[in-house]
């Protein structure tokens, strides 16, 4: 949870400045700070249940691609904005159904944490969820990047359900709600799904990142690499 | 200089002066993130809650409660972060959603919009953005005199 929502903070926060329209701009930069505020939640129960005295930041800038178990779908570059809501979109969709799910959970910190984050995510997904529509059904060039964009990303859904040693409820569970309010949003916005189930994998487990993971993580870790002793 | 051991509800009341670093309009109390105020042994612990994950601000809340009460003698201090349960919008005061209005920001309701312009109270309003100025705020327009607006998110 906490990889995810650190790469895709960090990635979202490529954005800053370059907003397609001031409110966008802000919009996208507080959703990154949600993130990584998230991310500094999850990566810091993390490191204490590790026992290793690592701590978030520690975990963030200091482990290696191969050690990151965040999903393909977060590591993809951000495009143009239609790719970035597409994928913030799918992303939106699982993670609030996830949290949903992690609220309930057994472990007290655990529950905490997705308590806390599903507050936060539920605006993320109302926010992409009308962006996605609203550009969906919009002109017909907006139509046509949010399908390429659709086309270009759907084959990085399949792994967000998959389910292995490190989760910590049936991923594939949540399957059909996502589909639901996907299917339900992709009608609305004038999108057809693509027709193949194909998806890649590697991501989570930390097996077979893309190459875009390396250049994210050089991008954000350099400094702290660098300079180990750098405080703010 | 503290003469002996200040109680909890003095140092309630202290916190109450402390104004919220984002919103000076509110304090610490209004906003509601103060949870608890104790004495372990010899050192006060004080209970903050953030209001949203990310928010840059709780540092600076953090910063101002340590100086606010390290002015009022308090030496030993410990400041614990707690996340559950999360922190909502109905822990804000009443006091804290008037003060709010009054400083041109709509305070958060149930329904999930603004009740009126903060400027000219009217009700034809519109939403311009989910996202304000800081992730706890939306933006919104007022139809009838047209002045865009803040309004605190209920959460
Ligand atoms: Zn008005």
């Amino acid at each position: 949870m906490g990889d995810n929502t650190l790469v895709l903070g960090q990635r979202l926060s490529e954005w800053c400045g370059h907003g397609p329209a001031p409110e966008e701009d802000i919009a996208l930069a507080n959703i990154a700070l949600d993130l990584i505020g998230q991310t500094r939640l999850w990566l810091d129960l993390a490191g204490n249940r590790e026992g290793l005295g690592r701590d978030s930041d520690m975990l963030a800038y200091h482990r290696n691609p191969w050690d990151f178990k965040n999903l393909l779908l977060v590591e993809q570059p951000n495009r143009d904005f239609g790719v970035t809501m597409m994928r913030q979109f799918l992303f939106d969709t699982w993670h609030l159904e996830t949290l949903r799910i992690l609220s309930h959970h057994t472990d007290k910190d655990v529950r905490g944490i997705a308590q806390k984050s599903s507050k936060e995510v539920t605006y993320h997904r109302a926010r992409s969820t009308n962006i996605v529509i609203a550009l969906g059904d919009g002109t017909e060039k907006s139509q046509l990047r949010m399908q390429s964009a659709l086309n270009r990303l759907y084959p990085y859904v399949g792994e967000m359900f998959m389910t292995d040693k490190d989760d910590l409820i049936d991923m594939a569970a949540l399957r059909p709600r996502f589909d639901a309010h996907l299917s339900a949003t992709l009608n609305k916005a004038t999108l057809t799904k693509p027709e193949s189930e194909f998806y890649h994998k590697g991501g989570k487990t930390g097996t077979q990142h893309s190459e875009h993971l390396s250049h994210i993580l050089a991008t954000m870790q350099s400094l702290p690499r660098s300079y180990p002793e750098a405080k703010w | 200089m503290v003469e002996g051991r200040p109680s909890t509800s003095v140092v309630w009341k202290w916190l109450a002066d402390v104004p919220d670093p984002e919103i000076p309009a509110i304090s610490l109390l209004d906003l509601g993130v103060i949870r608890d105020i104790q004495w372990r042994a010899d050192t006060l612990e004080v209970t903050v809650t953030p209001t949203y994950s990310g928010c840059p601000a709780t540092s600076l809340i953090n910063f101002q409660i340590e100086a606010a009460l390290s002015a009022r003698g308090i030496q030993k201090l410990t400041l614990k972060r707690q996340i559950a349960p999360p922190w909502t919008t109905d822990w804000m005061s009443d006091a804290g959603c008037k003060k709010l209005e009054a400083y041109g920001i709509a305070p958060p309701r149930s329904t999930g919009s603004p009740k009126q312009c903060p400027r000219c109270k009217s009700n034809s309003l519109e939403e311009i953005s989910e996202f304000g100025s800081t992730p706890c705020k939306a933006q919104w327009r007022c139809k009838d005199c047209l002045e865009p607006f803040d309004y605190f998110k209920c959460i």
